[in-house]
């Protein structure tokens, strides 16, 4: 590249699942290969909750906790964890110009009150009115800030003091993909030097769970890894916040932040799903990040969901024409929708930073073992309905 | 350098199309008549019972078929309908063929009552908790709920039909997202990436429920007795906004790719900036700094002072909250001269049209450019002293109107302000 100081490094992450909180802490459980899923509090379904955080640590204020449902709290301590990664907490100015981009779908809904109403109407004389007299009595006045999709970002902007400017993408795996990569366009085009990108999920919802039951997603009764679900496989739905702090070279070097790792490329395409769409969508995104890979030095770390059919199809492409070691992190994490792809990229991050590959976590055959030096990571985001994005996560040079 | 690109060394942004649906009617030439004429599109709803609810207004759009109903359902056919006026009228590409990516508006995607009571009918029993209600979801008649209820099918399917490239971003900066679409668009497009985008904002989001959550923060004007005289903004009796319906879309593209295949320009894009506040969920920072900071943003963005500009298309929703600190940032901005510059709000006629306002109002904004016609703001009978603006008070009047600033801002900390011009400088 001509010009490299408009390349997008990673200066800061943040991180938080099932796995517990920190790079640290998921290269040790990724490394052990124990996938921690919950078998029971949802059963049939199987979920992968988020490990115990401490949430006074990033959000000191008990009144702000109160303000935000789950997926808020997970992903305003995330983001905490990402600024504070990066050297950025507590400084006004620079957050005062940090660019936020968050991938969020919705908060919770009040399940008690909605299984009131439910009930509820079949007696009553009118149930529109009674339906209207329950929501106006029994729904919280706060709980719409709790649910509202940018209300992530605005609990950030409170919390944390990030105000250069505030966007929220929503659509599932997709936004979280294309939340990075037009963090990254603008990075590189010189339209920002410092975003904070990322999102949160929380999995243990019935309400999600009942979403993508009506496709039939949802992983039942027998856990295992997402390449060995199968065809009548599925997703296991995951708690989990990303964030990371991308920034320019220049801006990166003039304020002394270390990097991470080097974000050289991010790709995405929407192809409407047919038999064999998504490897016909990976075969073509892998030629925009393919030039810069050194055979021999790269691993790809896949957001393989289980949802079939595009796990399958996945697997297919990875298998038949990609030599390189493979990793799929859903079978540890979960399937956790927008965060999943800055998620993986934080965790290729770490791999790249450290050199090495974690276990196989999987006996289908896909993932084996090496002892290779590994200094490129492709991640892979496959939506589990829609949208396909790839990311070259490079050793910072 | 050539004019084909800005101060700044950037490609010009221009519109070659543009399209609108609100609670007034299809398309630009209707809204844009009954909105000069002071026309109101509020209404006693109709679409469901509102028995047991404070505010029985809004100005929903009932004139659309859309079966089986639901918000995303209606919010992709407003969408769509605006999409289809604005590309056809910039004849770019061919149909079903956009030759750009589309950058979608919207309000977030839940279940609704309506199927949430269609499920739990289907069990039968008194006890109708989420376990209950899980055990039948996986049922094939309810698969379609899958696809309709996620957040990404509206983008997708708008991505179908107009043949858009690359992956559909869907957005929200709440009641700002309709400026956030245009803005991810103009930067596409100055970085070179793509020549044209499709930058739509829509929202079909007014149900019981959505209402009631407004009605529960205060923020809906109650003022139900005549519909029309509701949405009051800037009025010192102003008591609320009132929810809305409606969608605009607009083809963007570059100066040069324009002229090259002889594309009419109807306008220009020539800013946009942005600042969040950090200073509380639902209200503006009382110093207003987020907002000066958002409108100076965007005329530095612009390459232009304020003394350029020749009207304000505000966000002016009819709360005491927003209107009190608009004007507040104007102040600052403007200085004396804000007393002198035309400031009016298409929400008193068309209400607040949440995700879609931003672009709804970025439409009537190229439309006061095209015509040098400025619409009124409506049922301000009751000036408030604090707020010493002129609002172009009930009736349109012509004005000389070059360049145009329209703020949109949003729960959540979200600022965004657009500045237009008629004609490439």
């Amino acid at each position: 590249m001509a010009d490299n100081r408009r390349e997008a490094l990673i200066t800061g992450i943040g991180i938080v699942s099932c796995l517990g909180e920190g790079a640290e802490a998921h290269w040790q459980a990724l490394s052990s290969a124990q996938p921690r899923a919950d078998m029971t509090t949802f059963a049939p379904y199987i979920v992968h909750p988020i490990a115990p955080l401490d949430y006074d640590r990033q959000i000191p204020k008990k009144g702000d906790q109160r303000q935000m449902e789950p997926w808020q709290r997970i992903g305003t301590y995330a983001a905490g964890l990402a600024l504070e990664s990066a050297s950025a907490k507590g400084n006004a100015d620079l957050l005062a110009k940090m660019d936020m981009i968050v991938a969020a779908g919705g908060g919770e809904r009040d399940q008690t009150v909605d299984s009131a109403i439910l009930t509820g109407r079949q007696k009553a004389a009118s149930p529109d009115s009674f339906l209207n007299e329950r929501l106006m009595n029994d729904l919280r006045p706060t709980l719409f800030l709790a649910q509202l999709s940018n209300l992530l970002a605005g609990n950030i902007s409170i919390v944390h003091g990030v105000t250069g400017s505030s966007r929220t993408f929503m659509g599932e795996e997709a936004s979280g993909v294309d939340a990075v990569r037009i963090a990254v366009s603008r990075i590189n085009a010189g339209q920002s030097d410092i975003v904070l990108v990322g999102g949160a999920h929380n999995g243990e919802r019935r309400d999600l769970l009942m979403l993508y039951e009506f496709g039939r997603c949802n992983l039942k009764d027998n856990f295992a890894p997402v390449w060995e679900r199968g065809p009548g496989g599925g997703f296991a739905l995951g708690s989990m916040g990303a964030f990371l702090v991308l920034e320019s070279r220049a801006h990166a070097q003039a304020r002394g932040a270390k990097a991470l790792a080097q974000l050289s490329s991010v790709v995405s395409d929407r192809s409407k799903r047919q038999p064999g769409t998504v490897a016909c969508a990976l075969r073509r995104l892998w030629k925009g990040v393919a030039q810069r890979l050194r055979p021999g030095h790269f691993a790809v770390l896949s957001g393989a969901s289980g949802a079939e059919p595009a796990t399958g199809e996945e697997r297919t492409f990875l298998a038949d024409q990609i030599k390189a070691p493979i990793r799929a992190t859903g079978t540890y994490l979960g399937h956790a929708m927008e965060p999943q792809f800055p998620m993986n990229i934080a965790l290729a991050a770490t791999v790249v930073g450290r050199g090495k590959l974690f276990s196989p976590g999987d006996k289908s055959g896909v993932e084996s073992p090496t002892d290779t030096a590994i200094t490129q990571v492709v991640v892979t985001g496959v939506g589990h309905w829609r949208g396909e994005g790839l990311a070259l996560v490079e050793a910072a040079a | 350098m050539s004019g084909k690109t800005d101060k700044a060394g950037r490609p010009v942004v221009v519109v070659t199309g543009f399209g609108v649906v609100t609670s007034l009617g299809v398309g630009k030439a209707d809204n844009w008549a009954r909105l000069t004429a002071g026309e109101s599109g509020i209404h006693a709803i109709t679409r469901f019972a509102t028995d047991n609810l404070k505010t029985k207004i809004a100005g929903s759009v009932d004139f659309l078929p859309v079966e089986p109903f639901c918000a995303p359902s209606l919010t992709e056919t407003l969408a769509a309908t605006a999409a289809e006026e604005a590309i056809t009228e910039s004849s770019i590409g061919s149909r079903g063929d956009f030759p750009g990516p589309l950058f979608l508006a919207m309000p977030p995607v839940e279940l609704e009552w309506a199927q949430r009571i269609e499920i739990a009918t289907t069990l039968n029993q008194e006890a109708c908790g989420y376990d209950e209600l899980l055990r039948v979801c996986g049922d094939s008649q309810f698969a379609p709920y899958h696809e309709r209820f996620l957040f990404g099918s509206v983008a997708d399917h708008l991505a179908d039909r107009f043949g858009t490239k690359g992956s559909p971003i869907s957005l929200s900066t709440a009641c700002a997202s309709g400026a956030s679409a245009l803005q991810l668009g103009i930067e596409a497009i100055r970085r070179g990436e793509t020549d044209a985008a499709l930058c739509v904002a829509s929202d079909g989001s007014i149900n019981a429920e959505s209402l009631v959550r407004f009605s529960l923060l205060s923020a809906l004007s109650t003022s139900n007795d005549p519909p029309q005289g509701a949405a009051k903004p800037f009025s010192k009796n102003r008591d609320g906004f009132v929810m809305a319906e409606g969608a605009g879309a607009l083809v963007l593209e570059s100066l040069e790719s324009a002229q090259a295949r002889g594309a009419k320009i109807l306008g220009v894009m020539e800013g946009a900036g942005e600042m969040a506040d950090s200073f509380h969920r639902t209200r503006s920072s009382p110093d207003g700094k987020p907002i000066v900071g958002c409108i100076r943003n965007a005329l530095a963005d612009a390459g232009l002072t304020p003394d350029d500009i020749d009207y304000v298309n505000p966000h002016g929703t009819g709360t005491s909250e927003n209107d009190k600190m608009e004007c507040v940032g104007m102040m600052s901005v403007f200085g004396e001269r804000a007393k002198q510059i035309p400031v009016s709000s298409n929400k008193s006629m068309l209400g607040h049209t949440l995700s879609a306002a931003g672009a709804v109002e970025a439409v009537f904004s190229l439309l006061t450019l095209e015509h040098q016609r400025i619409p009124p703001t409506i049922n301000y009978n009751v000036p408030d002293p604090t707020i010493p603006l002129d609002v172009v008070p009930n009736v349109a009047r012509d004005a000389r109107v070059a360049h145009v600033i329209s703020n949109s801002f949003g729960f959540g900390g979200q600022n965004v302000s657009l500045v237009m011009a008629r004609e490439p400088a």
